[in-house]
């Protein structure tokens, strides 16, 4: 084997007595990808950061990087400035913020080809279009004038991905940089980046928190949780054999289980016929409505009693959107009918009586909790409203019953929100939802801010939830994991409109339309795209 | 209920504050000029809250006859003390040779109030510091000169007289209270209309808010100072009709932060949550946005008060304030800039404003830090 390229030696990072990592060690060879895997709040990041030494100052660092044999922790500040994106470059989760708005491409691109190679105007523009047309950018001439916000999320990240291929760097830092995009969007990405790699002969630090890309794209793995690696070795014998109890618990924790058989006698709960949510677009002095954005143009669905109607789509499909429109959170169009009862005959004020069968569960358990309200105000307001007749001690029985119900303990309720982890407090919006016995739930991405094994343990509750009370849900997520693991029936939904309906075993086993089998393949089996990249 | 006992195990002693709260209490008491300027503050206000019994021309408590009686508070009349007028002259030589003969009286340490005019003190005009003069000059108009027993300490004007032989220490103790009441009333009343008003903006938004927007900017447009020249010629300006017609103009403050923090708020999804769970619009804007404009608001309040402050100072300086007689401090810059010969007018003016913004907008900072929610979450 050849000298390793990197190579970190007992790198502790501290921020105030807090160790962030602790004598974390690890070699990545010329060439090679190495996958760093942990769940947020395991040291991945920083360890990723520190390699650039791009820390913030309250950082103490120890130990070593050495990079083709010089230690970076000790370099000054000048070499380290010729390392980075020369030698090192690095692309970032978030491709909205990690672009400068207010240059264009071109210039972005040229900035770093002048900084480390002189490049400048004609030769500089020659290389940004190469390196466009090497991530894949259609038409790049077209492109080199374009703002950040004119293109979409994978664009952005292709162009981020070219600005830190522009000097043929001999390691590519990846810090998640698929997280913030859509399924297809982030298998088209990974598969440009296993192939620029092998063209371009770079090893790559791949950070993730999903474990599908990791089987994907990398050689070896080193599995990280709370500062230290535990396990590390190539893919294949650690997937197959983990050895550390915390790389079984990861592995373990897909969310795993079938949803239980529908029935399909069951009462219809939720009747939706032609729903229509369109937003104006508004234009000129006058705000004159010249067009409509159609988030939901005409969804057909029937959700029976106990069933859970998975609602799958890309970001902007509308499944949000449907599912507030069906609690009428959002005015719409067409008819609703939930147990009988007509909701778009009814206003605001007659809906009241209704909302205690009908809860919300929504995706950030941070921004749906009010921090200023104790677990106890907030699981109990919904009774003040509904059932106000009941005395303290009955309402706090029904409190400790609903904390009881999630798997929290009765004490929870005196603390504040933000007291607790992301899935304690997904489990507090969940008890919210609950203690008014509602029989029909929709919920929106409850599991896509939690960490993969929180994420299985939220998925059991739900499913066991629901065999405990007969509850109907509307599951949407993004998620297709996730979504198998909960959905009998299933809608996915592009663009408003639903491409494809029917029971989730059978769309899983055999999607019908185009759009359903590359959005399957993008999550179920990423290696048998085929690169859209140009050769 | 064998379960409820089960499981309602004693809830933590419940804190007056919320954590929350208890962090933003610390970060305010940890600017220790802030929390000194909030205690000198509130001594200086419960000074002049208790202005009768520091400077007064009445007794606080007389035995007369074996009756304890309480002039500073009851207007007894005369015949009450074998006179015939009506309001009894405490001061004057008759009901001090009743008192000394059927009883005792209890004065407060300064013998005069706010509009006693002092009938002993040496010239006319505005006088100097009693300290500032010998005992000859001091007492040359009593009766009995130096020797007289009313020419003692407690008839002394510590900071002087002004133009109409008021005692300046008296003025300044009652003009400070009318000032900060007024500034309080001014400060409460301005931002529970401003809070309801960027709340319902905020919260509603659409044609209410845009055009609610739209008459505030053509409000706040009007010259606030002219139209109270026109309408103070008009009505007598007492203290509350000049708090109204501020109020009219004042309530604009703080529409814009708050409705910017209902506007922000709303699309939160715990707002989402409550409206799923039915909770109505004004519980909704009251449980859960009304604590995060909270937090602009109590950041503005001590400008808010310190602005309003220097309003009725200002308007009192131009003789468009309260009503003429009433003590503030306008009135005594007014004094010092007509009497330029008695720079302790002005001086004591100057001090007291200076010394009362200093400290609100040291209050006002350690307010501001203490509500950062940099340091509040940190």
């Amino acid at each position: 084997m050849t000298a390793p390229l990197l190579s970190i030696r007992d790198l502790t990072i501290a921020f105030g007595a807090n160790a962030a990592t602790r004598n974390v060690s690890f070699d990545i060879a010329p060439g090679e990808t190495l996958a760093l895997v942990g769940e947020s709040g395991s040291g991945k990041s920083v360890t990723a950061l520190s390699v650039l030494k791009l820390l913030p100052p309250t950082a103490r660092l120890s130990g070593q990087i050495l990079f083709k044999g010089q230690d970076l922790v000790t370099a000054p500040p000048a070499d380290l400035r010729a390392v980075r994106g020369n030698d090192i470059s690095m692309i970032f989760q978030e491709p909205m913020s990690s672009l400068n708005p207010v240059h264009t491409i071109e210039h972005q691109i040229g900035e770093v080809l002048a900084i480390h190679r002189g490049l400048r105007t004609s030769a500089a523009r020659a290389r940004t279009l190469e390196l466009l047309d090497a991530v894949g950018i259609p038409d790049p001439k077209s492109r080199l004038a374009s703002f950040p916000h004119q293109l979409s999320g994978g664009q952005r990240q292709r162009v981020m991905i070219a600005m830190a291929l522009a000097n043929e760097p001999d390691l590519l830092i990846a810090d998640e940089p698929t997280t913030a995009l859509d399924v297809t969007v982030q298998a088209q990405i990974l598969v440009l980046l296993k192939d620029l790699q092998k063209r371009l002969g770079m090893a790559m630090l791949f950070i993730t928190h999903d474990l599908g890309i990791v089987k994907t794209i990398a050689d070896r793995v080193c599995v990280m949780t709370e500062g230290e690696i535990v396990e590390t070795g190539p893919v294949a014998p650690l997937f197959a054999r983990p050895q550390h109890a915390y790389t079984r618990h990861l592995l373990a924790a897909e969310p795993r289980g079938t949803p239980p058989a529908s029935d399909a006698t069951a009462p219809v709960i939720v009747e939706v016929s032609d729903l229509k949510v369109w937003f104006p677009i508004k234009r000129g002095l006058l705000r004159r409505t010249i067009g409509h954005i159609r988030a939901v143009d005409g969804v057909d669905l029937t959700i029976r009693r106990g069933e859970t109607l998975g609602v799958v789509g890309e970001s902007g499909s509308g499944k949000s959107t449907l599912g507030y429109a069906l609690l009428r959170l959002l005015p719409s169009k067409g008819r609703i009918v939930v147990l009988g009862n007509d909701l778009q005959t009814r206003s605001w004020k007659a809906m009241r009586p209704l909302r205690a069968d009908l809860q919300i569960v929504f995706q950030d358990p941070f921004g749906s909790l009010s921090p200023r309200l104790s677990v106890d105000q907030i699981i109990g307001e919904g009774l003040a409203v509904h059932q106000p007749r009941l005395n303290t001690v009955e309402r706090d029985a029904r409190v400790v019953a609903a904390l009881q119900e999630v798997g929290l303990p009765p004490a929870a309720r005196f603390r504040y929100p933000h007291e607790f982890s992301g899935g304690q407090r997904q489990r507090i919006a969940i008890a919210r939802a609950l203690v008014l016995q509602p029989q029909f739930v929709v919920l929106d991405e409850p599991t896509s801010a939690l960490d993969v094994s929180i994420q299985a343990q939220v998925v059991d509750l739900l499913r066991d939830l629901q065999q405990r009370h007969g509850l109907t849900y509307l599951f949407i997520s993004h998620d297709l994991k996730v979504v198998r693991a909960l959905a009998n029936q299933l809608i996915v939904m592009r663009d408003g409109k639903i491409v494809e309906h029917g029971p989730a075993a059978d769309i899983f086993a055999a999607p019908k339309s185009d759009y359903t089998k590359t959005l399957l393949a993008a999550v179920f089996d990423i290696a048998t795209l085929t690169p859209v990249a140009s050769p | 209920m064998s379960t409820v006992s089960d499981t309602a195990q004693a809830p933590p002693r419940r804190r007056w504050l919320s954590p929350i709260n208890q962090r933003r209490w610390q970060n305010f008491r940890a600017n220790r000029r802030g929390w000194w300027s909030l205690w000198l503050f509130l001594a200086f206000f419960v000074l002049t809250l208790g202005s009768e019994f520091i400077a007064n021309d009445k007794p606080i408590m007389v035995s007369y006859q074996g009756e304890l009686l309480f002039p500073a508070f009851v207007d007894y009349p005369e015949s009450r003390f074998g006179g015939f007028l009506g309001a009894p002259d405490y001061r004057g030589d008759f009901m001090a040779e009743q008192i000394a003969a059927n009883g005792w009286a209890i004065w407060p340490p300064v013998r005069f109030s706010y509009s006693t005019v002092d009938v002993f003190q040496p010239g006319s005009g505005a006088i100097a510091p009693t300290w500032m003069l010998s005992r000859e000059e001091a007492c040359q108009r009593y009766p009995l000169g130096v020797d007289d027993p009313n020419c003692n300490w407690s008839n002394y004007h510590w900071l002087g007289t002004d133009g109409q032989a008021h005692d300046v220490l008296a003025r300044l103790l009652y003009g400070v209270r009318i000032s900060i009441l007024f500034g309080f009333t001014l400060t409460i009343l301005s931002s529970v209309v401003g809070l309801v008003a960027g709340a319902v903006q905020g919260y509603f938004g659409g044609w209410l808010d845009l055009i609610a927007q739209r008459l505030i900017e053509i409000w706040t447009a009007i010259p606030a100072l002219y139209l109270l020249l026109i309408i103070s010629s008009v009505i007598a300006p007492t203290f509350w009709v000049l708090l109204g017609i501020l109020l009219l103009f004042s309530w604009v403050t703080l529409v814009g932060i708050v409705r910017a923090e209902f506007l922000r708020g709303r699309n939160f999804e715990y707002i989402a949550a409550a409206r799923a769970l039915g909770v109505s619009n004004p519980t909704i804007m009251w449980r859960h946005l009304l604590p995060n404009a909270m937090v602009a608001t109590l950041t503005f309040m001590p400008f808010i008060l310190s602005g309003s402050v220097v309003t009725l100072t200002s308007l009192d300086l131009l003789g468009l304030g309260l009503e003429p007689g009433t003590p503030s401090l306008g009135d005594l810059l007014f004094q010092g800039k007509e009497n330029l010969q008695a720079p302790w007018l002005g001086l004591t003016g100057f001090f007291a404003i200076a010394i009362l913004m200093t400290l609100l907008v040291f209050i006002g900072e350690a307010v501001r830090d203490a509500f950062d929610p940099r340091k509040a979450f940190a």
